[in-house]
């Protein structure tokens, strides 16, 4: 059993702090692209990056002032049931986080009939899913409006294969790079259906980088498409070099016979996750 | 030997301080490329406030505001902590005010800071105007933030981040993007560094 409220605690404790932090594996990811990036122009781009996550800390300002929306994935354990209104605690804490960190509200009411800023950065959107063992994983990521603009869907023949994949999402990325605060961390997921796929290439996103994916094949794909992503010339902020993206992360899934679902989710320099496990009662 | 001098000396080229709302000579003088950093007043907008002022621009036929020769910042930012003059800030996608970005220049907007490319109408009516467009790092908003000494909302307060903000800069980094002879950062420099794909 693990109360709501649990949740919510850590969500509330947890949103200021992403909000203020570069993750660590973006950070020394960073470090080293400003070593290896060749152009001027690209190097002062992530020198600025860099004295921008030191300043966020110090200051306990925000990295970016797009605070974004806030996602919140439950993995709970296969024994655990969660005890009360899940959502309506997430939005409390979500509520409470922003107020009280001094976040920006960047949610309207609805998107198409009533677009108001609901002026509290709610509703959260939340998943839950299941996992073995005990106790709940919680992940959070706070994503900005611009990189998720960049992100999409594509429902691509079978038969174009690894190489078909391969093309949708470079020429994607290249397209898009430009607008989603490069460098970049490119989710991708393929496989599941219409519904699932992007939310795979979410949860890539989570994975730090310099970890490995699931097997072989997937880190040689990843590193064929961050190679040709990186040779566009795109660069730092869009201002040219070689540092379009610091990774690729791939996710894949089962599927119908007949699809081969791709969605990518273009996550910005300012990668704000973190997860934290939740112990039952 | 005197090339790779020249080269060297391009290449550590202090960045150009920039004072606005700026002459027009000085903003023409400007080349796409050039690393600035800009001093003086901005006034924020994005879409909402965008909106708004050409609404205001079409009813009366001229900027309200005060807005005739300023500069446009597409930011907007955090709430500002206790003591603090502003929040984070930073540039927001400039390709959403494209739409409304000629007739802004036309009526006497003099720059504009965001990120990202910019449409081609865009273009060409910062080479009609002697306009520039800078361009922000996207992501660096608590860096950027820390350049604003002053902040106070001008108009619209309903609009939240939204709201026309005037803010005063001290050194905030900027790169030309769009110059006033046709210039294109955003187009030129990502073919610089373009290699083929090799496999």
């Amino acid at each position: 059993m693990i109360p709501a409220a649990r949740i919510a605690d850590e969500v509330e404790r947890t949103v200021p702090l992403i909000a203020t932090s570069l993750r660590d594996d973006v950070l020394e990811a960073l470090q080293a692209a400003y070593a290896d990036e060749p152009s001027e122009r690209g190097r002062e781009v992530i020198r600025q990056l860099l004295d921008n996550a030191a300043a966020a800390c110090e200051r306990r300002v925000p990295l970016c002032q797009d605070t974004g929306t806030v996602w919140v994935w439950v993995e709970l354990g296969q024994f655990e049931c969660i005890e009360g209104d899940l959502q309506g605690a997430v939005d409390d804490a979500v509520a409470r986080a922003y107020e009280h960190a001094g976040l920006r509200m960047s949610v309207v009411a609805d998107a198409l009939f009533d677009r108001r800023n609901t002026t509290t950065n709610t509703p959260a959107f939340v998943d839950v899913t299941s996992r073995p063992g005990k106790g709940a994983t919680v992940h959070m990521m706070l994503k900005g409006g611009g990189s998720d603009n960049a992100s999409a869907l594509f429902m691509l023949e079978p038969s174009l294969g690894e190489q078909g994949v391969f093309d949708a999402v470079v020429s994607h990325v290249c397209a898009k790079a430009t607008t989603a605060c490069p460098p970049l961390l490119v989710g991708v997921g393929v496989g599941g259906t219409f519904d699932t796929v992007p939310k795979l290439s979410k949860k890539a996103l989570l994975r730090p980088i310099g970890t490995r994916a699931a097997n072989q094949r997937v880190t040689a794909f990843e590193q064929r498409v961050l190679h040709a992503v990186n040779r566009s010339g795109i660069g730092p902020a869009g201002l040219g070099g070689r540092t379009t993206a610091l990774a690729v992360h791939v996710l894949t899934a089962p599927c119908h016979i007949a699809a081969l679902p791709v969605a990518v989710n273009v996550g910005c320099i300012a990668m704000r996750s973190a997860m934290i496990e939740v112990e039952p009662s | 030997m005197a090339l790779l001098r020249q080269r060297e000396a391009h290449q550590m080229r202090e960045p150009i301080r920039v004072a606005l709302p700026a002459e027009k000579t000085v903003l023409e003088a400007l080349r796409a490329g050039d690393e600035v950093r800009l001093w003086g007043v901005v006034y924020t907008a994005r879409d909402a406030t965008h909106e708004r002022i050409v609404a205001e621009l079409r009813r009366s036929g001229v900027l309200p505001y005060g807005l005739q020769g300023q500069v446009l910042f597409y930011a907007g930012p955090t709430p500002a902590r206790p003591g603090l003059p502003a929040g984070a800030i930073g540039p927001t996608t400039a390709r959403r005010m494209d739409a409304w970005t000629p007739a802004l220049l036309d009526a006497g907007v003099t720059a504009t800071i965001g990120k990202g490319a910019r449409s081609e109408e865009v273009r060409r009516a910062c080479v009609r105007n002697g306009a520039v467009y800078f361009a922000a790092v996207g992501g660096a908003a608590a860096l950027l933030g820390s350049c604003v000494v002053a902040a106070e909302v001008v108009a619209w307060p309903e609009l939240g981040t939204e709201a026309l903000m005037r803010l005063t800069l001290e050194g905030l980094p900027a790169f030309v993007a769009l110059d006033s002879v046709g210039g294109d950062l955003y187009a030129s420099a990502p073919r610089e560094w373009q290699m083929e794909v090799d496999e």
